[in-house]
Order: C-alpha cells, then structure tokens, then sequence
C-alpha cells in the first residue's frame, strides 16, 4: 500500500534518495534530466531512484506538456510528524495556552 | 502554462465521494480547515467563499474555474483578510481525486499561479496542517487535535 510507513522508510534510507530529495527542496518541480545534471549518477539509476520515491509518495509528478515535472511531497513526512511530534507540539500550545490564562488573570487581579 | 510552485499527494482511506463532500460542503470544512466554511453553487463561473465558522465574516474567496464531481475541482484563491492579503491577488487551487487501492482515493494538490516565493512558501506551509487534518477527520471522524485548539485559541473570546 502506498501510504506504508515501511515504504517511507526504506525509501529514506539510501543516501542517493536523500540526496534527490535534496535537489527537489533546493528546486522543486525538476524534469529527470533537470535532476540529473547535478548528480553523480547514471539516469538509469536516478529513475530507479525516482520510481521508488514515488511509490513511497515522497515524490510527486505532474505533467506539464510532454514533461514530467517532480515534486518532493512532504505529506508522508508529515504524517510521521504527526504521529510522534505532534503530542509534544500539543503539550506545548496547552503550556502557553495555561501561562497566557496566567497572566491575564494577574492583570485582572 | 508555468510550472506549479508545489504539489502535494495524500492518500487517503474514504471513498471520493466523501472526499468531494469534504471538500465541498461547508458544515464539513468547518471541522477540519482551520474552522473555514465554504459556500458555493459549484457551477463554473460561480464565486467560491470561505467563512469564519458560522459568522458571515469572508476570511477568502474566488471562482469555480473547473467542476467534475468527483473527480476534479479548480478554483482561484485569494485571502480577504486584510487590503495587503488582497493584494496578492489570485491564485489558483486544484484537487484531483483518483481511486486507488484497497479502498483509498488519491489526493493530488496542485496550488499554482503565486506570485513570489515567499507567498508560495505561506500556502505550503498552511496547506499541510489542512491536508494532515482532512485525512484525519475523514479516516478516524475528528480532525488533528493539535489544529482543533489552534482554532480554539483563535476564536474570539
């Protein structure tokens, strides 16, 4: 399934993967050639690279004419963000929530 | 055409016909787009507002530019909130739904037509809570918590 953590995992776990997400969030919406003038690697390889960033849903695509424009797509890693950083995120908006009450309180008293 | 300025994908489980319903109906937007309700006939042409939870206050608006239900909605976009926000202009919003799958719709977000980067790096900011929330609410029937006491605290005392 697309949305599988695993399959986000295992994507992010190869630097060259990372390395194209790189080059994504330093210019998004690049073409394979685009995207392979900067890197070391053979354009076989960084379109094995894309497919897999793309099953992972890291990567996006759209068409714009006859090219295939990519996007890095950070829903999958906002998912993650929420699942294990959101609660402490929660706690702290709670925290500043009580100390602004706090506060308001003092002035009016 | 220029290049969209960014693209977002989530997969989604819920059929597309509630995910068109979600993105369509303002007693549902409310729950999970920062308590915006939208209000539109859905005909091309037609304007598109979004509103402060019940008030009649416009926070954004408008036009149906495309209408496929429910396979593909575009809009123009601009904030209402302030003369500077206005001034921004309009941009254009596009949901493409796609089913996909072992009961999951694909969501695609295009946002394009921004004038600056800056402005385009405000809206993806803002889109992912929105997006994050939609899933949420559509998969579990309750929005990101983290998002509803945001609204919380916004909400005039």
């Amino acid at each position: 399934m697309a949305t599988d953590l695993d399959l986000v995992f295992k994507a992010l776990a190869d630097p060259s993967r990372r390395r194209l997400l790189d080059r994504l969030h330093a210019e998004n919406g690049q073409t394979l050639g685009e995207l392979c003038e900067h890197l070391d690697m053979t354009r076989q390889a960084v379109s094995k690279h894309l497919a897999v960033l793309e099953d992972a849903n890291l990567v996006a695509t759209v068409w714009r004419g006859r090219e295939k424009l990519h996007y890095l797509n950070p829903v999958p890693i906002g998912e993650i963000y929420d699942r294990w950083i959101g609660k402490y995120e929660r706690h702290r908006v709670r925290a500043l929530n009580d100390l602004k009450k706090a506060l308001e309180e003092d002035q009016n008293g | 055409m220029a290049k969209p300025e960014f693209v977002y994908v989530s997969y989604i489980a819920t059929t597309a016909e509630k995910l068109w319903a979600a993105l369509t109906q303002g007693e549902i937007t409310k729950a999970y787009w920062y308590g915006r309700r939208i209000e539109s006939d859905w005909t091309v042409g037609s304007p598109v507002r979004f509103f402060d939870y019940d008030s009649d206050v416009v926070t954004d608006s408008g036009v149906v530019v495309e209408c496929d239900p429910p396979r593909r909605l575009v809009y123009t976009f601009r904030p209402e909130f302030s003369p500077e926000a206005q001034e921004m202009g309009y941009s254009r919003v596009s949901f493409t739904l796609e089913a996909h799958e072992e009961g999951m719709v694909k969501l695609t977000l295009v946002h394009d037509d921004l004038p600056d980067e800056e402005t385009a790096e405000g809206f993806r900011e803002g889109w992912a809570p929105i997006l994050s929330s939609l899933k949420t609410f559509l998969e579990t029937g309750k929005p990101l918590p983290q998002l509803r006491q945001l609204e919380e605290q916004g909400r005039p005392q």
